[in-house]
């Protein structure tokens, strides 16, 4: 069979793979295992998402957090009961109509996504008339915006007491079918005409201009389709942590994606993949240095914070010695495997 | 509003500008030479003040002698972070700076969180900087005058180096060419090292007189002024010094000015710092003093 035959069996196997280890994850998992595994699903999406606009066009964004709280917000406002709603603005009453809407799980995180690229869209106008440290500035300062205005506009948000009691909603195949749909739509957007335009201004934006390429169109578009993710990861983050508040949702977030890309290899999906499942199971597992550590004979006090130290000096580590983080530029392809399986055999 | 609340505001936003001017300088002279935003440099400030604190507290000096103590200390810790976290990059793509700059202010906070804990210190003011000043009916805090006056003292001071030392117009070459400067001969690694050590003083003692006029110090205090500080110099025309300084008068100027009419405001305070960063970015991106840059394409 020929090649295109070989990656769709293939890729069709995966998939059915991941079902069923999602399944028994489902059954059998604890719901911490469970609660690490959505975790992993939603950054994830998140950083295959950032990766794109960082990654392969190449251009520093800072605010992905504003499309997050967004999504996350746009969200929770829909699906949240009326009568809850009226429960939980103490300080200063919803506006219309979010006091009467109520829909469900599915149309409110497209929603969020929708709600998320209309701000990109209307942001995209001063974002992109700049380059370099400007556009990370310019948009580091429209997640900041976005977050004041979370925390100021109490009669959309609640202000710094943030919504609560959210319906549990996500679950593992929601947010493990937003990934793989996430993987597969930016991949094929990568892939096409659309993703080499995008490539070739990372690499040379003038050149590209040259050749006829429009800048702004393929940015916006990189922006859009970002934008649209991460608010659709916001969604489901709000449905699994069941609060959000402004604070969740500041530069340190941003951070943390930005950590992961490079870490993962910038402009790499499967770099991001990768990144991102170290991330939560990572997170995880360094959790213990911020606990006390019993090894017997000696008890080394825990150290809160110790965390980000470590987060901070592995992301300076890899840019400054290994700037191509995990997988650099390559990504993930079943040539590679077989030919590693191949060459395991022969020799 | 009467005019004496007027007044009062107005000098109001000139000091606080003229906090916002020092650190730009920092700023503005590190993205001259090294076209890299550095993102650490409000870290830095946060830095200063945690330093000052320790002087009087843990070895008992009195504040002539822990504030310039902490200011030096400050500008060594900005040696050793171009030391650490730019020079291995200075052949890298301009991202990577940036990345690295992320980091590094990012380090320092969570070293400061893990080291001194994120609970909030007071800061000591000394005595004499606690006398209030009455005039024409306002109540000033005599440290509302001595801060634009440290401001302009500093900035005279760094304007003699620049302008008329030989350390100076090698800092200017340098960020006229770089390549060139080396080939003329001059230690640029040096040169560089003398940019950070400058800027980080300035940003030192700006953050020692912000730790005095908000004397709560926390290891994120340097986020907010680093940001706003960036915005100033940008307002002025990034990698003019001068220009600095006024992009944070101005910057001052117009938060305390517009909170002042609109009280409403006064939540959006820190987002109207970023509004007026936008609409300089959208129409004049060199900014008040920087020269138009002619697209070639």
């Amino acid at each position: 069979m020929d090649r295109e035959n070989r990656n769709v069996i293939l890729n069709t196997l995966s998939i059915l793979i991941l079902l069923g280890v999602l399944f028994l994850f489902h059954r059998y998992g604890s719901l911490y295992q469970i609660r690490i595994l959505n975790n992993m699903a939603i950054f994830i999406t998140l950083a295959v998402s950032y990766n794109l606009v960082n990654g392969i066009c190449g251009q520093l964004h800072l605010g992905p957090n504003a499309f997050i709280t967004i999504g996350a917000y746009t969200a929770a406002l829909l699906t949240m009961a009326p009568a809850k709603k009226q429960m939980l603005f103490i300080i200063q009453p919803l506006i219309w109509p979010f006091t009467v809407v109520h829909a469900p799980f599915l149309l409110a995180i497209l929603a969020g996504g929708v709600a998320a690229t209309v701000f990109a869209f209307l942001i995209s106008f001063p974002v992109f008339r700049v380059r370099g440290d400007y556009l990370a500035i310019v948009t580091l300062g429209f997640g900041e915006v976005v977050r004041v205005l979370c925390n100021a506009w109490q009669s959309l948000t609640n202000g710094p007491l943030g919504l609560k009691d959210l319906e549990p909603y996500t679950n593992l195949w929601w947010s493990w079918g937003v990934a793989v749909f996430t993987i597969v739509a930016i991949t094929k957007l990568i892939n096409s005409s659309y993703g080499r335009a995008m490539k070739a201004i990372r690499e040379d934006e003038v050149a590209a201009k040259a050749m006829g390429i429009d800048p702004f169109r393929h940015l916006l578009l990189a922006f859009l389709v970002s934008a649209f993710f991460s608010g659709v990861a916001g969604a489901l983050l709000a449905h699994l942590i069941t609060t959000i508040s402004p604070t969740l949702f500041t530069f340190i977030f941003t951070f943390n994606l930005l950590s992961i890309i490079v870490i993962g290899g910038l402009g790499s999906t499967s770099g991001a993949v990768i990144g991102a499942v170290l991330f939560a199971w990572g997170g995880e597992a360094l959790r213990v240095v911020e606990s006390q550590i019993d090894l017997g004979f000696v008890k080394i006090p825990g150290i809160p914070g110790m965390r980000m130290v470590i987060f901070s000096i592995l992301l300076m580590v890899v840019i400054i010695f290994a700037r191509r983080g995990i997988m650099g530029r390559n990504e993930f392809s079943w040539d590679w495997l077989l030919a590693k399986m191949r060459r395991g055999q022969k020799g | 509003m009467t005019g004496t609340i007027l007044l009062q505001q107005i000098i109001n936003g000139i000091s606080l500008g003229s906090l916002y001017g020092l650190v730009a300088i920092g700023y503005t002279m590190v993205y001259g030479i090294l076209r890299l935003i550095n993102f650490a440099h409000g870290d830095l400030l946060m830095f200063a003040a945690y330093a000052a604190i320790f002087g009087s507290a843990i070895f008992g000096l009195p504040w002539y002698l822990s504030f310039p103590l902490a200011i030096i200390i400050t500008g060594i810790l900005g040696i050793l972070l171009d030391r650490a976290a730019y020079k291995p990059l200075r052949e890298a793509p301009r991202i990577s700076l940036l990345i690295s700059a992320i980091g590094a202010s990012f380090l320092l906070e969570n070293l400061a969180v893990v080291f001194i804990g994120g609970v909030p210190k007071g800061f000591d003011r000394p005595a004499v900087f606690d006398h209030v000043i009455e005039f024409m009916g306002l109540r000033i805090q005599v440290l509302t005058v001595y801060t634009p006056l440290v401001t302009i003292v500093l900035l005279l001071g760094l304007l003699y180096i620049v302008y008329r030392t030989k350390v100076g117009k090698a800092m200017r070459a340098a960020s006229k060419d770089f390549e060139t400067t080396r080939l003329m001969g001059i230690n640029l690694d040096r040169i560089i090292a003398i940019t950070f050590l400058l800027g980080s003083s300035l940003a030192a003692a700006g953050g020692i007189m912000w730790a005095m006029k908000y004397p709560q110090v926390n290891p994120f205090m340097g986020v907010i002024p680093g940001l706003k500080a960036f915005i100033a110099a940008v307002l002025g025309g990034i990698g003019n010094i001068v220009g600095a300084v006024v992009g944070g008068f101005l910057l001052g100027l117009g938060e305390i000015i517009i909170v002042a009419l609109v009280p409403e405001l006064a939540q959006y305070r820190d987002a109207v710092a970023f509004v007026i960063l936008i609409v300089v970015l959208l129409f004049r991106p060199t900014g008040i003093m920087g020269e138009p840059i002619i697209d070639k394409t």
